[in-house]
């Protein structure tokens, strides 16, 4: 945890000298405890002051870095317990789990390396694969694990087994220099996969039976003493509740107790017999706490939920993602094309954008400014209103780009149709459907009617 | 070694409770339904109890409803066609209660008389035995005309009236005030809007007892983060002894997640969406599993599959607890 500015205090030479530029030792550890200055400022910090600064200053939750190259991702560094705090930071990678000797095993890891979904202008895709040793022999499971990397390069990997040999034959076979998560070292078995993953510089889940924090805590000092620092916690409950109650546990001693040793990200095996159970699972593990989410199956409509769940929960709760407010061509827009109106809320422009472009209607998207407010909202907010309205079209342009002076507005506010009408002498007012879907038939039936 | 020591919050406030069904004599229910008086966050059995397990209500309506997806004709078939055959098929799906909505009532959809929504209201009555809430059209001036007629008609029988907004709470809070009702209050995702109402509530003298609370809530991808944080906070403010935030929510997950695209779109969308047979459904669990795990006392649902899936999800929540 954070020192205050006393106890840095105590860690510096206290000889007042000034020549960090601070008038004493103290106004210097002041400054640094609010992170307004740096410690290299001072040239006579001993190593031992160092050493206890840098520790203090590390993040209660460790990073752990899964794969390498462009689809690595990062997961930990969280510093709340709830988003209305300050935003979740590493959303937790998406993992489906296949076993080594599944005949479909090079399709499945082909399959989630290309599967992606487009929501609110941003691509959605899942983070990895996670290879189940099916027993047997070592170099069975290392033949597994190269047929996925072929099927899927670049595909961050989780090494699942029980038996250190396996995964190592898996690592020494290539499989190392993209740097998979080990899954994992237990109390059976965590000499010799400390020592794989030491080798290999590889990230380790340490797992537990039950949500048991003593076991996990004793094996996060053994690992470490092995010499392997970048950790993932498995706390290995098996019900909801006991999933739910040692995320949470885990996650309040790491932020308000400083417990550096259970300070790592956590994964959560949300695997079930149903996709339906397993969806609720991972439901869970997404708003509370998982750093990595293991799957078994890979149903798109799961995906797909997941995927946009992931979306909102690690969102800005103070600020909605928005579009820049402006004249927007979908398609390439003629004199004779449609003119929509709607807000700079990135949900709603997506939406109504997605339609037309969906249905290949060249349109004149006019975004005003609603403080990135939905269109219900920013009208009972005042921020889309009449007036709004009116200084949107008026300050984009549009009278000179088409040939009609039609303006369509949405029909969750037909009500405004007369006050724009006032406003906008010369445009005629229609009032569009109320969702996004109609708008298509609406422009083909009624617009041009 | 030393074992963990598990951080464990001191609270000082709960969740108030809510009966629902005949509870204080009268009525001719044969179970109740309580649900609230929690004194931690939701299933963290280790701090503090959850004595009710949250319950499920599953929606209908009392006139076939041809908009709704596909999909939910599909699962109900027929049944649609009369609440009270609807509402007992619910029953064996699971539900803990039914949201009966009067929607034939509103001036767009027939203008149903009062006297024609009494009759539905007893009639579903008859054929389920579990507590009903009654939601009125949805149309301020009709909702007050029909929920006055139901609550007096059914004095006893400790129905759930909703909703209550800050326009128009006054004639409903009256009605269940005399009548032994309980009432929803809706507010739109805000922390002291919902305080405020429940205030307002309070001062007409209907016992905080008979209040559920409605945060109104966003699906999945249209703005159930928000809901999700405001929740939070409102559960939070009442563990930490704000009375006014201390009522059970309810959250109407099934309407909000169907009627978004995911929920309806055959067709004409990505291959990655999936099918719409798996999709709708997985849009209604994820966001009522959401809600829940951010205070939900009540999930008003519409898909059976769902009603199995988080019946399943809640005897997993509450195991140990
Ligand atoms: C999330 C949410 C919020 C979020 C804000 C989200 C945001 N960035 O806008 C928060 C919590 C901040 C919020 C606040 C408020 N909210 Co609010 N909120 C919602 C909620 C749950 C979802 C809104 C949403 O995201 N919809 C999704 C987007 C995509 O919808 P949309 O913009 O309407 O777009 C659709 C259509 O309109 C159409 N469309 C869009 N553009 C166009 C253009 C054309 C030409 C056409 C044809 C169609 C079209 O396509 C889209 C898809 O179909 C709704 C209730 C609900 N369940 O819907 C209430 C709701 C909109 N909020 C409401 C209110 C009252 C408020 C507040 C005023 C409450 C308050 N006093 O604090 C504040 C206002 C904000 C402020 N003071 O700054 C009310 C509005 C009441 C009314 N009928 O006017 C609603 C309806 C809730 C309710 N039933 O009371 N809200
Ligand atoms: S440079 Fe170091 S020793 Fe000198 S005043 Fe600053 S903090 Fe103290």
């Amino acid at each position: 945890m954070a020192l205050s500015g006393l106890q840095i205090y105590k860690l510096l030479p206290q000889t007042n000298c000034k020549e960090c530029g601070f008038p004493t030792c103290l106004a210097f550890a002041m400054k640094l405890a609010q992170k307004g200055t740096e410690l290299d400022k001072c040239p006579y910090v001993s190593d031992d002051a160092r050493t206890a600064l840098d520790a203090a200053s590390a993040p209660p939750i460790k990073l752990a870095t899964i794969g390498a190259g462009d689809r690595a991702f990062g997961v930990g560094n969280e510093t709340v317990m709830y988003r209305h705090e300050k935003t979740f930071v590493h959303q937790p990678g998406l993992v489906v789990r296949v076993k080594s000797d599944a005949a479909d095993l090079a399709d499945v890891a082909a399959r989630v390396a290309g599967y992606s979904v487009e929501r609110v202008g941003m691509t959605l895709t899942l983070d990895g694969l996670a290879v189940e040793d099916a027993g047997g022999r070592a170099a069975a499971y290392a033949a597994a694990v190269a047929a996925a990397r072929a099927a899927a390069p670049g595909l961050p990997l989780v090494l699942m087994s029980a038996d250190a040999a396996a995964i190592d034959a898996a690592l020494a076979g290539g499989a190392a220099a993209e740097k998979p998560l080990i899954h994992a070292a237990t109390a059976a078995n965590w000499q010799a996969m400390a020592e794989v993953a030491k080798k290999h510089a590889c990230p380790l889940v340490i797992k537990v039976a039950d949500g048991d924090l003593d076991g996990l805590l004793e094996l996060s000092g053994q690992v470490r003493g092995a010499g392997v620092e970048d950790l993932v916690l498995d706390p290995g409950a098996t019900t909801l509740a006991g999933e739910l109650a040692a995320a949470t546990q885990l996650r309040r001693l790491a932020l308000k107790k400083g417990a550096r040793e259970l300070g790592y990200p956590l994964v959560a095996v949300a695997a079930a017999p149903t996709w339906q159970a397993e969806l609720v699972r991972a439901t869970q593990a997404v708003g509370k706490y998982a750093g990595v989410i293991i799957l078994d199956h890979f149903e798109p409509a799961m995906l797909y939920s997941l995927l946009t769940l992931r979306q909102n929960i690690y969102t800005d709760p103070q600020k909605p993602i928005q579009m820049e407010p402006k004249l927007y061509e979908i398609g390439s827009p003629t004199a004779d094309s449609p003119v929509l109106i709607t807000t700079n809320f990135s949900l709603t422009y997506f939406s109504v954008a997605g339609e037309v472009e969906g249905a290949g209607i060249p349109t004149w998207l006019l975004v005003a400014d609603s403080d990135g407010q939905s269109v219900l909202t920013g009208w009972a907010a005042g921020k889309f209103d009449a007036e709004k309205i009116a200084k949107t079209v008026k300050g984009s342009g549009i009278e000179n780009m088409v040939g009609h002076k039609k303006l369509v507005i949405p029909g969750h506010v037909a009500g405004l149709s007369g006050e724009v009408e006032e406003e906008l002498p010369e445009w005629k007012i229609m009032v569009g459907p109320r969702d996004a879907v109609d708008i298509p038939n609406y422009i083909k039936n009624v617009w041009g009617a | 070694m030393t074992p963990v020591e598990i951080p464990v919050e001191k609270w000082s406030g709960a969740v108030r409770e809510v009966t629902l069904g005949s509870s204080y004599g009268g009525g001719t229910r044969g179970s109740t339904v309580s649900v609230g008086g929690e004194t931690a966050l939701p299933f963290l059995g280790f701090e503090g109890a959850m004595p009710h397990r949250p319950a499920i209500a599953v929606e209908v309506q009392d006139m076939h409803p041809a908009d709704w997806s596909a999909e939910l004709q599909a699962a109900w078939g027929d049944a649609m066609d009369d609440a009270a055959t609807w509402a007992q098929k619910a029953v064996e799906a699971g539900a803990d209660l039914i949201a009966l909505k009067l929607r034939s009532c509103h001036p767009d959809q027939g203008d149903g008389s009062c006297e024609d929504a009494v009759r539905t209201v007893e009639r579903v009555l008859a054929a389920v035995p579990v507590p009903l809430i009654v939601y009125g059209p949805g149309s301020a001036d009709k909702d007050n005309e029909v929920l006055v007629a139901v609550a007096e008609k059914t004095k006893g029988e400790q129905l759930a009236l909703g909703l209550c907004e800050d326009k128009n709470y006054r004639t409903i809070v009256a009605a269940a005030l005399g009548n032994g009702h309980a009432v929803i209050a809706q507010t739109p995702i805000d922390v002291n809007l919902a305080k405020q109402l429940n205030i307002l509530i309070s001062d007409m003298g209907l016992p905080l007892e008979r209040v559920l609370m409605d945060p109104n809530t966003g699906a999945l991808g249209y703005g159930l983060e928000y809901t999700y944080s405001v929740m939070e906070r409102l559960r939070l403010a009442a563990l930490m002894g704000d009375s006014m935030t201390q009522q059970p929510m309810i959250c109407t997950a099934g309407e909000e997640a169907w009627r978004q695209k995911e929920g309806r779109a055959e067709g004409d969308v990505p291959e990655a969406w999936g099918a719409l047979a798996e999709r709708g459904v997985a849009w209604e669990i994820s966001t009522a599993t959401t809600l829940l795990e951010s205070g939900a006392d009540i999930l008003v649902l519409r898909h059976p599959a769902s009603v199995s899936a988080m019946r399943d999800a809640l005897d997993d929540l509450t195991k140990g607890a």
